[in-house]
């Protein structure tokens, strides 16, 4: 880990008591979904982190506690450095506080994670689905949501599939 | 198939003005099948008269579930779907998820491929930059420009033609160097575009850069603050036209990109017209790079010799048993990577193309998420349209480069 970046993991570490990982020279830590503003706050105004990079999410189905971490990916333009924060979120009703007054970007990566994780952001602006259909049950990139595969037709039963095929019809 | 339903205005109630309900600004869609939308986007527009009151962007149009299709395959197989999130920067994308794959196993990389990497992924940022170019030339009525730029660009697809096969899906750079090394045609071939290039690059600035139509269409148009796009993630070229010193290449030089001279053109002034020469200036820069690096070319090998990770050349499987055995196991199982997760991001021609990518493992990525420079370039759109003519919005979304498949993924 970069030596500059120390004072700032022992920041969070003692205002949060965040837990810490490394991993090839990237700082990881790990805070509770009500402190992820606060945290995300403290970065930004004390320690020059000013562009969220990344804001995504991991499904670590069929664990349930915590079921999803939700990675807040930051980039410090002066200093030149990146920490990441996690928040781990539990699979029954997925909720964090929105950090979309904290960093614009998290608008529509937070809509995003609502429409691919189901995970909710509390007091988002515009929480609504980003990419897939308004009318789509389900939310695809979680592990339990299949991927998908269309039925090969062989001769023998070419019009049996056919007719459940989910194309647009005459 | 959904039923087409009718478009009521109460599900846009929260995000347009009063005016609106009443029908005093009229809303309009704008896309999905635009020209000037460079892809599958939808805007819908809320327009007082011509001018933009608010603009609300509509994306999804090109989702593929890449993310999702990743994860279901091995580290090597995924590669293929990198190619066709931005489908002007194929090697670039190549290069963003290899060095993240490379980073999560810990391979190295012989300097030779590091080298062909900067020189592809320098030429592959020309060609983006110059689709950009022509495209928003077209988009502000200068025809020719759309011309001039395909016929550049079309020498640079014909060297990746030559050393993959493959003019835009390239999947040439692979985890542990690139795919083979280059052909003895690709130096002439580099070389003839290294001499004829400059002179183009002052052709097209002759045609636009101090012509009063053109200036008059996006000096002042599209004005983005420092703060705004720092606070909205903005990275790349539009970053660098609002003031803002930051490219991936000075700033954490990877691929060995600290031994080239070069400068990262930056400008103040934050509009349409600053975008604009920006990335002109880029080109430049992104051509003495190929330049230096061909020069510098250095001889050996281009892939890692690490068998657990990178498959053995052809010429070893037919007389080694071992190299057999890593072939099989490669492509049949794949290599397993550690159980934890990293971020790495490269300086695409739009901006941050970063990789967050999490092993399990396995042989395949329990977590792949791209993190595309367009999604957040566009999200900002909506603050700096507001105010201006429809006309303008075309410029200004011309000149933030958008690629619909890197937004939508």
């Amino acid at each position: 880990m970069d030596k500059k970046l120390e004072p700032i993991v022992k920041a969070v570490q003692n205002k949060f008591g965040a837990t810490f990982e490394e991993f090839r020279g990237e700082a990881h830590l790990f805070v509770k979904p009500e402190q992820i503003v606060d945290a995300l706050t403290l970065l930004r105004d004390e320690q020059n982190f000013e562009l969220l990079s990344a804001l995504t999410a991991v499904d670590y189905f069929p664990q349930e506690a915590p079921r999803f971490h939700v990675v807040y990916q930051l980039t410090s333009l002066a200093k030149n450095l990146s920490v990441q924060l996690r928040v781990p979120v539990n699979g029954s009703s997925p909720k964090v506080p929105t950090a979309a007054g904290v960093f614009a970007s998290a608008n529509w990566r937070e809509r995003e994670l609502l429409d691919m994780f189901g995970i909710e952001f509390d007091g988002h602006p515009d929480p609504r689905r980003l990419l897939m259909p308004d009318e789509t049950e389900g939310h695809p990139l979680r592990k339990d949501f299949p991927l998908g595969y269309e039925e090969p037709q062989f001769t023998f039963n070419f019009d049996d599939i056919d007719l459940r095929k989910p194309y647009a019809k005459e | 198939m959904a039923q087409l339903e009718e478009v009521s205005i109460e599900q846009f109630k929260h995000l347009v003005s009063e005016r609106a309900l009443t029908g005093e600004t009229m809303l309009l869609n704008m896309g999905p099948q635009h020209p000037s939308t460079h892809g599958v986007l939808r805007l819908l527009l809320e327009l007082d008269g011509e001018i933009v009151v608010n603009c609300i962007p509509d994306v999804g149009f090109l989702h593929t579930g890449i993310e999702k299709n990743m994860e279901a395959k091995t580290y090597q197989k995924a590669e293929v779907m990198t190619d066709r999130l931005d489908y002007m920067n194929p090697m670039g994308n190549n290069l963003a998820y290899v060095m993240a794959v490379e980073k999560l196993v810990d391979v190295d990389v012989p300097v030779r491929a590091q080298a062909l990497r900067v020189i592809l992924v320098e030429l592959q940022r020309i060609a983006s930059h110059l689709v950009w170019l022509g495209t928003s030339g077209l988009d502000l009525a200068a025809m020719s420009m759309f011309l001039y730029c395909f016929r550049e660009r079309e020498q640079i697809l014909d060297i990746f033609e030559l050393v993959s096969g493959q003019r835009m899906m390239t999947t040439y750079i692979r985890p542990g160097g690139v795919w083979r090394d280059v052909p003895v045609e690709f130096e002439q071939a580099v070389r003839d575009f290294i001499k004829i290039f400059p002179k183009r690059i002052d052709e097209y600035e002759s045609l636009l850069t101090k012509n009063p139509l053109f200036i008059d269409r996006m000096v002042d148009i599209g004005y983005l603050s420092k703060e705004t796009a720092l606070s909205y993630g903005v990275t790349g070229p539009v970053l660098r036209a609002s003031g803002v010193d930051w490219d991936l290449r000075k700033a954490r030089p990877y691929s060995g990109y600290d031994q080239y001279e070069f400068n990262v053109p930056t400008r103040t002034e934050g509009d349409t017209y600053a975008r604009y020469l920006v990335r002109i200036q880029e080109m430049r820069e992104s051509l003495k790079i190929v330049e230096q690096a061909m020069n510098k070319l250095p001889m050996g090998p281009v892939r890692s010799d690490n068998r657990k990770f990178v498959p053995p050349p052809r010429s070893e499987i037919g007389v080694s048993m071992e190299a057999l055995i890593h072939h099989f196991k490669l492509w049949t199982e794949g290599f397993p990577a550690p159980k934890a997760s990293i971020y790495s991001a490269v300086e695409s021609p739009r901006g941050e193309l970063g990789v967050f990518l999490e092993g399990d493992g396995g042989p395949k990525p329990l977590r792949v998420h791209m993190r595309t420079p367009s999604f957040d370039n566009l999200a900002v759109l909506t603050q700096i349209v507001k105010g201006h003519l429809v006309a303008d919005l075309v410029a200004i979304l011309a000149s933030i480069d958008i690629v619909l498949g890197d937004i939508d993924r």
